[in-house]
């Protein structure tokens, strides 16, 4: 069986991110970029599956810009055996990107595709879904747990009520949560092994795919600040201040 | 214009989002109509009809919606959409789960998480963990929203009287995919998200064990009890307990965050708070930035004075 991974390339956690002065978007520029997250937990499983005997080819795929080739270069040193770079220098939003995933799919004929619940930048928590139904799959999203079974995987999900397990069918698009698993970190070995690893370059009109945007950003802005209050000396001074200033207890 | 809006509900109560998101409804100036899909959920979709604001409940009951699988819900909520201009969730796991399977069926883009509506197309969702905030304009003739309750006003749940017309035509199950069960803590607390108090433990606790010591606190103020990412990574509490960017949004009149240095994915899921309160023995604690009150303290001193502290108000 193959595993399909997609992944994206966001700003690094860490960075503080910074809103362009002209309101467009997101300063990126002379920015960390690393792969998202959730998408590095995403190949973590897919390589345990394999060295579990119950997958054999992991094909990790990315949408955007040339520069993209560094996070799926990551996953392949990650265990990831070929990688697929779908080049284009739009934006392109969840529905298109499901589609161009779909078109994929088509050809490698995955039996399983693993992703992210969301991307770190836009925070969207839709890609899975969409090609999922697009598919007309199964879905398991916010995995914490992935467990083979007879004909399926039984998959345990992070729901606001706690922890609900679910069975599904395969092939089926399952998005990952942050305790599914902890990413290995990549050795040198395998980064220099990683570079002779195959990555195919395409555009979406290879696949025939149209990603032009639905939704327009009119502008990006800064949310309203919250200023720092006062400091208390004690626990006396914080309630008494709770009550009689805040007046919230 | 005709706006659909997804009840989240147990088969028999709806759920409070689902308040929130009719709020957020009833800013698009036009005709609601509350889909209630679930198997024997006649008492829900009953109380559906008595929120204030709803036009029309939808009434649809087959024995695959039981559990709210995308798989089966997002087929009917597609065909639902037949004549609608906006269909609304909320943006907690019902929503996000099934909305953008719903999108996809109908080849529409979809808004997630909205914080505020500019006009019928126009509206404003955070990014980047709520650091920067983008307005955005759908273009699709079905605008697909995630609600952020935080930041809607409830509708009232009592008041009105809605008719209630039962669905026909229900598409068949999918079969693609069983509920087994959930594994939910029992509490007698404030639900999270709804609550007026929070109170949050991170790392600075060092076991679950000790979250004792926060729960004693909580019991006095009549608060639900939240964590960091950190404390639900180390397993002193269940993933239910996490707020921030990728768990839980919350915005009480007061919250507490005890132990909790506050890194911006934290913040992402409690700056909308009214007070902020923060007890941390790092002074340099990036949690005390956007705190009203901060207190250095070791927690393990702090609890039980502020326990002592609370016993002497009336």
């Amino acid at each position: 069986m193959k595993i399909l991974v997609p992944i994206k390339r966001v700003v690094d956690y860490n960075v503080r991110i910074r809103v362009k002065k002209d309101g467009s978007g997101v300063e990126t520029a002379n920015v960390k970029m690393s792969m998202n997250p959730f998408c590095e937990i995403s190949v973590e499983e897919a390589v345990r599956i394999v060295e579990a005997g119950k997958a054999d080819e992991i094909i990790v795929v990315t949408i955007g810009g040339r520069q993209c080739q560094d996070i799926l270069r990551t996953a392949l040193a990650m265990g990831a055996d070929r990688a697929i770079l779908i080049e284009t220098d739009v934006a392109v939003q969840p529905l298109a990107i499901a589609k161009l995933l779909k078109a994929i799919v088509e050809r490698e004929e995955p039996g399983l595709i693993i992703t992210g619940k969301q991307a770190i930048d836009d925070d969207n928590n839709q890609t899975g879904q969409m090609l999922s139904a697009l598919l007309g799959w199964p879905q398991a999203t916010f995995a914490s747990s992935i467990e083979f079974t007879g004909d399926g995987i039984r998959v345990a999900r992070e729901v606001d009520d706690g922890l609900e397990t679910v069975d599904i069918k395969l092939p089926a698009v399952v998005t990952t949560d942050l305790r599914l698993n902890e990413p290995r970190y990549v050795k040198l070995p395998n980064i220099m092994k990683a570079k002779k690893k195959p990555l195919d370059v395409m555009t979406p009109e290879d696949l025939g795919i149209d990603v032009t945007p639905s939704i327009e950003v009119l502008h990006v802005s800064d949310p309203p600040a919250r200023s720092a209050g006062v400091m208390v000396a004690d626990v006396t001074e914080l309630v008494d201040k709770l009550r009689n200033q805040a007046k919230v207890i | 214009m005709s706006i659909l809006v997804i009840a989240e509900h147990d088969n028999h109560a709806i759920r409070g989002a689902t308040l929130n998101a009719i709020g957020a409804a009833t800013q698009l100036d036009g005709d609601i109509t509350l889909l209630v899909a679930g198997s024997v959920c006649g008492a829900a979709a009953e109380a559906g009809a008595a929120i204030a604001g709803v036009d029309r409940v939808l009434h649809a009951d087959a024995p695959h919606y039981e559990h709210a699988l995308a798989e089966e819900l997002a087929p009917l909520v597609a065909a639902c959409c037949e004549g609608m201009t906006h269909v609304l969730a909320p943006a907690d796991t019902f929503g996000k789960n099934l909305m953008p399977r719903v999108a996809a069926l109908l080849d529409v883009g979809m808004v997630a998480d909205i914080v505020r509506i500019d006009s019928a197309d126009t509206f404003v969702r955070p990014i980047y963990a709520g650091n920067a905030l983008a307005t955005v304009k759908s273009n699709d003739a079905v605008k697909v929203i995630t609600v952020r309750a935080t930041n809607f006003d409830a509708v009232e749940a009592e008041g009105g009287a809605a008719p209630v017309e039962t669905a026909g035509n229900l598409p068949g199950a999918a079969g693609l995919s069983g509920f087994v069960s959930l594994e939910s803590p029992e509490s007698e607390r404030p639900e999270l998200t709804s609550a007026k108090v929070v109170l949050s433990g991170g790392r600075g606790f060092g076991s679950g064990e000790n979250f004792r010591l926060l729960e004693d606190v909580a019991d006095k103020l009549g608060a639900a009890i939240g964590a960091s990412r950190a404390a639900v990574d180390a397993g002193y509490v269940s993933n239910d307990y996490q707020v921030g960017q990728t768990g839980k949004i919350v915005a009480p009149d007061l919250y507490i965050a005890v132990g909790i240095s506050g890194a911006i994915q934290h913040l992402a899921g409690m700056k909308e708070s009214k007070v902020i309160v923060a007890i941390n023995k790092d002074e340099e604690a990036p949690i005390f930035e956007i705190a009203d009150y901060g207190l250095v303290a070791d927690l393990f001193r702090a609890l039980p004075a502020l326990s002592a502290e609370l016993d002497k108000l009336d």
